[in-house]
């Protein structure tokens, strides 16, 4: 398994974010699924290790997420729900200096950075600055860096909210075609229920629980639902989600 | 992680640092422009009022420009310091701090990394200073542009660690104002930096013995003395010792915390 969590919870003061969290997760595309406050970020800084929390396991690719930190950042790529590019440096710049992070020259960063570029279609804005790129560009900007060090996990928070139809699918099929190509473990969360589809692995994430984790297609068989969004509102009985 | 890993890694925060310094042409220009203002304007006016007798280093009778101009420099690393501190803050507020955070490089090293950083921007911005002084008679030989690097370099550490300690305790960005009144103010005011110690003694028994437990006196009397080819022993021990339990401090601080009840 690419990622094996086990009785994994986290408490902000008075809220319980996340509840006895067992997940096992392979290579692969794989959606976390769940609304807004479900979860998913918390989940994410915890799998990134900006939150730590005791009496619970995060093991990645066989590394012990608190034993192992640097081994495991170091096979991770990471993109946030919220933007964490430099906005005052230009898009080369940020990608090097993410590279630099990670330890990587940057003759070899620039030979990935124009790979990666050129198959997000970003190649003529290498030296644009951050501030004049619109949103979709940003994420797309975002996932060339997480993707720089060649991870062997890839996590996207919500990478694609907010975001046109267009830049939407662009990443969307790109991020698969990438999982397919070089046989990751991605783990995508959103709560767009058009996102999902029927031959993924999907985990639904509801007030802090994993509500269900299979195949999408034999969950809608197994809860005798026609498509993900009943699936969903049978899994969280929730309407106001729709 | 090999040996070049880590270089590649300090080389990249050196140059995003250079790079935000640069795009930030503003803050060049208030960095210059602040302690000119003291320097020409300031020092001008208390020229006359304030006789400076001889004193160590100086082995004569010096202006009150050619006074200062060790403690203006202080300033200029200071503010540097202080200013690093408030991108480390908008870096957390924006997001971009996660992106060090993620890094496999230990969080000291990178911290490390950043304080050098900031030293290689103060030392640039003190010798763009230095040239300035030229203008208004101040006299600095070539020789104490080399002399007052090491000076500037480990000061320049300590107020960055200072700095770094600082945006770890502050939440918001909002808050820097507070450090501006109770940090960098009483740090400068109660130093050697405009006036000689014996000046504060004869005024206020209190104020002096202030100064002399203010580390920022040490860093101006380092800097005083390197930039006249000297070293000055005690002001050195002092810096080096305050600079090793702040950036610990600092470091410690940065550390991920324990979150959750569970």
């Amino acid at each position: 398994m690419s990622i094996e969590i086990k009785n994994l919870s986290f408490a902000y003061k008075n809220k319980q974010a996340l509840d006895n969290v067992n997940l096992s997760l392979a290579t692969g595309f794989n959606v976390l699924l769940g609304p807004n406050g479900a979860g998913k970020s918390t989940l994410f800084a915890l799998l990134t290790g900006l939150y730590q929390t005791k009496q619970s396991t995060i093991n990645i690719n066989g590394f012990d997420l608190f034993l192992d930190k640097a081994k495991i950042m170091s096979q991770m790529g990471v993109v946030f729900q919220q933007s964490t590019l430099d906005l005052d440096l230009s898009v080369k710049q940020n990608l090097l200096y993410f590279a630099s992070l990670h330890g990587i020259s940057p003759k070899k960063a620039l030979l990935n950075i124009e790979t990666i570029l050129s198959q997000l279609s970003l190649t003529e804005r290498l030296n644009d600055p951050v501030r004049t790129l619109n949103g979709g560009h940003r994420r797309r900007v975002e996932i060339a860096r997480a993707l720089i060090h060649q991870p062997k996990v890839l996590l996207l928070d919500e990478a694609s909210v907010g975001l046109d139809m267009d830049s939407r699918l662009l990443i969307i099929s790109y991020v698969r075609n990438l999982c397919q190509q070089l046989n990751i473990c991605v783990l995508w969360a959103t709560h767009l229920m058009d996102e999902v589809e029927p031959d993924d692995q999907l985990i639904v994430l509801h007030q802090g629980k994993v509500q269900a984790q299979a195949l999408c297609n034999d969950l809608c068989e197994q809860y005798a639902s026609n498509d993900v969004y009943q699936l969903y509102f049978t899994l969280t009985k929730n309407t106001e989600a729709v | 992680m090999s040996i070049s890993q880590y270089c590649y890694c300090c080389m990249g925060i050196i140059k995003r640092e250079l790079f935000r310094f640069f795009k930030q042409r503003s803050r060049l220009l208030s960095a210059l422009v602040r302690p000119l203002l003291w320097l020409i304007v300031f020092a001008a006016g208390f020229r006359a009022a304030l006789g400076i007798s001889i004193m160590e280093p100086y082995g004569t009778y010096i202006t009150y420009q050619e006074y200062i101009v060790p403690g203006l420099c202080c300033m200029i690393v200071l503010f540097n310091g202080m200013q690093s501190s408030l991108s480390m803050v908008y870096d957390r507020e924006m997001g971009s701090m996660k992106v060090l955070l993620m890094s496999p490089l230990p969080m000291p090293f990178l911290l490390c990394c950043k304080l050098i950083a900031i030293a290689f921007l103060s030392l640039m911005q003190v010798y763009i200073f230095l040239l300035f002084t030229q203008f208004v008679d101040v006299e600095i030989m070539w020789l104490s542009y080399l002399t007052a690097a090491p000076a500037i370099f480990i000061i320049a550490f300590f107020l960055g660690s200072l700095g770094l300690l600082l945006s770890s305790l502050i939440k918001q960005l909002e808050n820097f104002a507070g450090v501006m009144n109770f940090v960098i103010f009483p740090m400068f005011f109660l130093s050697s930096a405009l006036y000689p110690l014996w000046k504060m003694k004869e005024a206020s028994m209190w104020l002096y013995t202030i100064c002399q437990y203010n580390p920022f006196t040490y860093c101006v009397e380092l800097l005083r003395f390197a930039l006249f080819g000297q070293f000055n022993i005690t002001a050195f021990s002092v810096v080096i010792a305050v600079t090793a339990i702040v950036s610990t401090a600092a470091l410690l601080n940065f550390r991920p915390k324990f979150k959750s009840k569970g």
